[in-house]
């Protein structure tokens, strides 16, 4: 019962991590990718609560769709809000 | 004339508020005594389904299912009509990340497993977790799958909309012949069968299998649309 609690709570602090790590993150594409862990986490917490269906849907939609329409988004709009985000770029000689 | 029909309709639906609010008493819990019983002791009893959820979700509660394919359809169809400018020349589709051999050959693999697990969900919803919405959206990323490893795979929009309308027409019918046979929407009128028994649960099935490949002709399109957008 005790490991039970532990996995809950090791997932839900993974979670806010994933989370926070999707707000600082200046790469869009990065941030996607972190909401996209967020919900993968969210889908096993729920498979964990007993709640399979719920589970399902959230694997299916969050993981793979919405993650998917936000990287199609990215690729037409922009990747970095500001220019001055963009990582420099190591100098070829 | 527009303002007798507003207000009729107006008084139609304040006389049906105030007689439901008349109806209960004051203070009396009547929302959460009866509901959660019926729900749990009916199910496996009547309608002989194992899984409460997908009767609950289609059966007691079938109109608010509609409202959802709906919502879905509607969404749908604005996110089309704004990305799909030219009917018969699509864009030429941008490629995310030009794919190589192994990716071919694996998504090549993947997708009829994939297809499949999708078919099997949305068959399966009265009996296992998960159901109509689970496996079209299954089904989507199987054709996503193909769609980003291939770049000239192509979807006939004719055929997806052939699909998706008949589902439609399929789900709101069967919906109608509960209320014809005497009952509200969506209620069962079919043999039931027995319990865990694939061919149960009286018109769930049926249900399911609209609801999974409208929803998987609805997101596939919407990916497609997506994907072939020009720049």
């Amino acid at each position: 019962m005790i490991i039970y609690v532990i996995l809950l709570f090791f997932l839900l602090i993974l979670m806010i991590g994933a989370a926070i790590y999707s707000i600082v993150q200046r790469d869009l594409l990065y941030a996607v990718i972190g909401t996209g862990v967020i919900s993968l986490i969210l889908s096993v917490l729920f498979l964990l609560l007993q709640a399979p269906d719920v589970a399902l849907t959230e694997a299916a939609i969050g993981v793979a769709l919405t993650t998917i329409i936000f990287i199609i988004t990215i690729r037409n709009t922009v990747r970095f809000e500001k220019d001055s985000d963009q990582p420099i770029k190591p100098v070829s000689k | 004339m527009r303002k007798i029909v507003v207000i009729s309709l107006l008084a139609v639906f304040g006389v049906y508020l105030l007689e439901v609010l008349f109806k209960l008493d004051f203070g009396h819990q009547f929302f959460l005594n009866g509901v959660k019983d019926f729900y749990l002791t009916n199910s496996p009893e009547k309608l002989n389904v194992a899984n409460v959820v997908t009767s609950i979700v289609v059966n007691f509660r079938g109109f608010d299912t509609l409202g959802e394919v709906t919502v879905l359809f509607l969404a749908t169809t604005a996110m089309s009509s704004i990305l799909y400018k030219e009917r018969h020349q699509l864009g030429e589709r941008a490629v995310l990340f030009s794919s190589s051999r192994i990716v071919m050959t694996g998504s090549k693999l993947l997708f009829p497993a994939i297809i499949l697990l999708g078919v099997y969900v949305f068959i399966h919803g009265h009996l296992t977790p998960g159901g109509g919405f689970q496996g079209g959206v299954i089904i989507a990323t199987g054709f996503l799958l193909m769609l980003l490893a291939y770049k000239d795979y192509r979807v006939s929009h004719m055929a997806l909309s052939i699909v998706e309308s008949s589902a439609g027409i399929i789900f709101a019918s069967v919906g109608l012949l509960g209320m014809l046979n005497g009952g509200t929407f969506l209620e069962n009128f079919l043999p039931t069968g027995t319990m865990n028994n694939l061919l149960s649960g009286g018109v769930i099935p049926i249900i399911y299998i609209a609801v999974g490949l409208k929803v998987g002709a609805e997101l596939t399109g919407l990916i497609y649309t997506a994907l072939n957008e020009k720049d």
